[in-house]
């Protein structure tokens, strides 16, 4: 058998929903394996992106300056980037806070209604950038699949399109929101 | 003198139709089971051709022409879902998902949205155009129902319907480009507005999650729409003349 | 003796009036120069001729627009033909001076503008600086109400839109419909009531011509909108005129009341049986209202946006009712057509763009105002013979014509002839007749942004190609012009373009994309060198 196709999952700014996706692929994991290796996700303990992946699966919209130059590396290192999830795609719950303004937000949550230490961090956690954006309006991407979070089949679906060396066609299979 | 035939025989798609000459385009489509999306036209209400969706191809004709706005002719050849057409349904529906803050997972609507919809069926699999992130407000000030403006697309099914239907025309808009919007009565918040009569016909007929009943959680808000087909018929309105 | 025999009594006498004076001193009272106190400077003018006992020897006379409104006030000394310009009340003793003696001032005097004056044919602007706008009288020393006379005692209906048909006279609004053609649809349509519209809801940037004309000669319009009543049977007309024209509206106001007390409006005019009231109709400043369809939706109360055509309102318009909708420059031509014959018309102009066209020829050109000229002249022609060309010797990249919905059109191409055919094949259009020339400083996005930005503004927000589409391209133009923008923004920006020009609901959207598409055709090198990946350009 060739070697195995190598395939990440990333967490950009999104609340992890579409991992929960992934994991619900339940035994079909097991399946993929054969063929897949999970070389980078946020559940495997290694702290840089691997020099080259085949297939990225990206959850979350960018938010922050670590997102920034997270998606940038990334797409550097990808064969096959995949928006996975709304989030990723359009920026979903993310980009509400864009009408409002990251400062206002900040202001809000650190400053206004914090009971104890009212201050914006400055350090440790990532500055987060005026504007949040869906990955193709800095990177480009390969593959948009759509959902809040797209379903188990859909990402099994995907995976299984691109190892047999086809490129997935979603419009009946996913749409926005669900 | 010859006489004028009032019956038209044209083609649609290559498919041999006819229309009586006070008919239009969208009509015909769908009675001979031929789908031109449409979202602004709503049966019942007046026909305004603004959301450009339902635009089609006659042969011979240099522009394209709203379905619901043109009356059959007689050899007409329609063309009614060519790639160009496909490409430009596609992209009009990308620009009000990039106009708006339409964030489906949190809509009371999700599931139930005839936005949603027709992204799905026209293979939006993605916005191209930069999202705008509009700063707009959402108006809770009626008792029973909500108007987010983040998800209206300015469609104004409820402006004709509490016009032409309720007949007490609330609503209405003011702006002009993207800096359109609806209000009700002068500008008032809609809980204060003496013209509302709380009936409902707007939410209805409103095709997203922009007016939407209060208190419903994400993904059950379901539009009833029924009540303008019997409500037309009863009173023998025709919108269209 | 008939009611227009009474008139030209009046026109003899005033003729008799005129006759006497030794020298006439016209001041232009148009907006152009009255925002130069240029009512003082008649008044001082007035005050002096009293003071030194001049009042039979000099006339001094209010007039329209001569068009050289960048240097106003004006001044034209007859018969000696002198020329002022910049003119302040202070210069007016300098000024009876030379009118008595013959002597030009020379601070003031200005022979070289009888350049800009020689190339151009003026009919719609034949009274236009020589005549006073709030003189009836004054009118009909100049032929005023003649054509109207001929029309109703010597013409039928028929004969009326055959003489306009002959003529080839085009709609001057922009579009360049045949304006016999659109008399004759509103004449077939079957009611007892019709409309007849005149359009002056000018609201290009830059330009001013009908406001120019309204402001000098508002008789011209009455005249020609009755004329056009008379042949398609409207026994009621609007002037949609926008609110920011104040002398305008006060000077038609004016001119609609003496008329109906001349029996020149209102019932039995000139003792025929013919009826026609007009009324004005004030835009609160909407470009869009320009739009037919959303002009008569503003007259009717509603909110001015366009619907569908068809039907047209030849058909179907105001109430519903037919609707004859001209702009003020074609229906300044009518008169003169009814005058002098379809044929003298014709001789103006070329094959398919009859008569003459007036443009407010602005920007980086020494001469600006208004000019007339006739059609099939060059852009050359008017740029450097007319226009003196670009100031401080600079070169001239373009001219943009057509306003919002027209296009830059580079130097290379200024033997272009002036006419609808000629301008629309390059991607520009005649437009209502905004001229506005481009030196070799200007960029070429800053001026699609710029239009861009108008056409975004102006857009209604009904349809979603024109709404969303204008606020996106203006946004790219942004990012490009400001070197952050990427070889697929400029893909974006073509692509918007494209959809916005195919799918709009009405001319407005359909045409806003031609100021970036013209600028992207003559100088994608200007975008190309902006884009932060040149190299994925090059692919």
């Amino acid at each position: 058998m060739s070697e195995k196709v190598s395939v990440a999952t990333v967490w950009l700014d999104g609340c992890s929903g579409c991992h929960m996706s992934i994991f619900d692929m339940d035994e079909r994991l097991i399946e993929l394996a054969e063929h897949v290796e999970f070389v980078y996700t946020p559940l495997v303990d290694r702290k840089d992106y691997p020099e080259h992946v085949d297939i990225a699966l990206v959850e979350g919209a960018v938010s922050s300056e670590d997102d920034l130059n997270k998606i940038r590396k990334i797409r550097e290192h990808t064969t096959t980037l995949i928006a996975l999830g709304d989030c990723a795609v359009a920026g979903n719950i993310p980009t509400m806070r864009n009408p409002f303004g990251t400062d206002a937000i900040l202001e809000t949550g650190y400053i206004e209604t914090a009971t104890a230490g009212q201050q914006v961090p400055d350090s440790i956690i990532p500055r987060l950038l005026p504007v949040v954006r869906p990955i193709h309006e800095i990177v480009p991407v390969d593959i948009f699949m759509q959902g809040c979070p797209p379903s188990a089949d859909v990402i099994y679906f995907v995976i299984t399109e691109l190892l047999a060396g086809r490129k997935p066609k979603l419009n009946d299979k996913t749409r926005p929101g669900a | 003198m010859p006489v004028r035939s009032r019956v038209k025989t044209f083609t649609m798609d290559g498919q041999d139709v006819s229309g009586h000459e006070s008919e239009t385009i969208l009509e015909i489509a769908r009675q001979n089971d031929i789908d031109i999306p449409t979202l602004c036209q709503l049966d019942g209400l007046s026909i305004i051709g603004a959301c450009r969706l339902c635009l089609v191809e006659v042969v011979g004709w240099n522009k394209l022409v709203p379905a619901c706005a043109t009356y059959v002719e007689e050899g007409m050849e329609v063309v009614t879902n060519s790639e160009r057409l496909q490409n430009y349904r596609r992209m009009i529906i990308e620009m009000l998902f990039a106009e708006g803050n339409h964030v489906c997972s949190v809509c009371v609507s999700n599931g139930n949205c005839s936005l949603q919809y027709l992204a799905t069926k026209l293979g939006m699999d993605y916005v191209r155009y930069p999202y705008l992130n509009p700063d707009r407000t959402v108006d809770m000030s009626h008792e029973r129902f909500v108007m987010d403006h983040n998800r209206c697309i300015l469609c104004t099914r409820c402006v004709r319907v509490c016009d032409e239907i309720e007949g007490a025309h609330t609503w209405d808009v003011e702006g002009r480009g993207y800096k359109s919007h609806l209000i009700t009565d002068l500008d008032i918040p809609w809980g204060d507005s003496r013209t509302c009569t709380s009936c409902g016909k707007c939410m209805n007929v409103c095709p997203t999650g922009a007016i939407v009943e209060k208190g419903k959680p994400a993904g059950e808000m379901i539009k009833r729409r029924e009540f303008l087909g019997y409500l037309t018929k009863m009173r023998g309105v025709n919108n269209n003349e | 003796m008939t009611i227009y025999d009474t008139l030209q009594g009046m026109a003899e006498t005033e003729h008799d009036r005129q006759a006497q004076f030794e020298n006439e001193m016209w001041v232009c009272l148009a907006s152009g120069c009255a925002s130069q106190n240029a009512d003082q400077l008649a008044d001082r003018l007035a005050d002096l001729v009293k003071e030194q006992e001049l009042e039979e020897k000099v006339n001094v006379k209010c007039v329209g627009c001569m068009g050289l409104c960048a240097t106003g006030p004006h001044v034209t000394v007859k018969p000696a033909g002198q020329h002022y310009s910049e003119v302040r009340p202070e210069d007016a003793e300098a000024l009876v001076e030379a009118a008595k003696t013959g002597e030009p001032y020379e601070p003031l005097y200005e022979p070289e503008y009888s350049q800009f004056f020689d190339r151009q044919t003026r009919i719609v602007l034949e009274n236009a600086g020589s005549v006073d706008p709030e003189s009836l009288e004054d009118y009909l020393v100049h032929d005023g109400y003649k054509a109207l006379n001929i029309a109703l005692t010597e013409m039928s209906p028929d004969e009326i839109i055959q003489e306009i048909t002959n003529s080839g006279l085009r709609g001057r609004g922009g579009g360049g419909y045949p304006t016999g053609l659109k008399w004759s649809t509103v004449a077939k349509a079957e009611s007892d009531t019709k409309y007849v519209i005149c359009n002056a809801d000018e609201g290009d940037p830059g330009a001013f011509m009908d406001r120019s004309v309204l402001e000098s000669d508002p008789y011209r319009i009455l005249e020609g909108m009755t004329i056009a009543a008379f042949a398609v049977g409207a026994s009621k007309g609007h002037i949609y005129v926008r609110a920011e024209y104040p002398l305008a509206i006060d000077r038609l106001n004016k001119a609609i009341r003496r008329a109906k007390r001349e029996n020149l409006l209102g019932n039995e005019i000139l003792g025929t049986p013919f009826n026609f009231s007009i009324e004005i109709r004030l835009g609160a400043g909407a470009f869009v209202c320009g739009e037919e369809t959303a002009l008569i939706a503003s007259i009717e109360g509603k909110r001015g946006q366009p619907r569908p055509r068809p039907p047209y309102p030849a058909d179907y318009g105001l109430w519903g009712e037919p609707t004859l909708i001209n702009n003020v420059e074609t229906l300044a031509n009518i008169a003169p057509i009814i005058r002098n014959g379809s044929d003298w018309y014709a001789s103006f102009g070329t094959e398919s763009s009859k008569g003459t066209k007036v443009f407010a020829l602005t920007g980086q050109v020494n001469n600006t105002g208004l000019i007339e000229v006739p059609m099939g002249i060059t852009l050359r022609e008017i740029v450097y013979d007319i226009g003196g060309g670009a100031p401080d010797g600079r070169a001239v990249k373009a001219v943009q014509t057509g306003g919002p919905s027209g296009g830059c059109i580079p130097e290379h191409m200024l033997d272009l002839p002036v006419d609808f055919e000629s301008l629309r094949e390059v991607g520009s259009m005649m437009g209502s007749g905004g001229m506005i020339v481009m030196d070799d400083t200007a960029s070429m996005l800053e001026v699609a942004r710029f239009f861009m930005e108008f056409s975004m503004t102006e857009s209604c927000g009904k349809c979603i190609p024109c709404r969303v589409g204008t606020k996106q391209m203006y946004d790219l133009l942004g990012r490009i012009e400001s070197g952050v923008g990427t070889y697929r923004d400029l893909q974006l920006l073509r692509e918007l373009c494209d959809v916005t020009q195919h799918t709009s609901l009405c001319g407005l959207g359909q045409s806003a994309p031609n100021p970036v598409l013209s600028t992207l055709h003559f100088f994608e090198d200007e975008y190309l060198s902006l884009l932060t990946d040149v190299e994925a350009a090059a692919d």
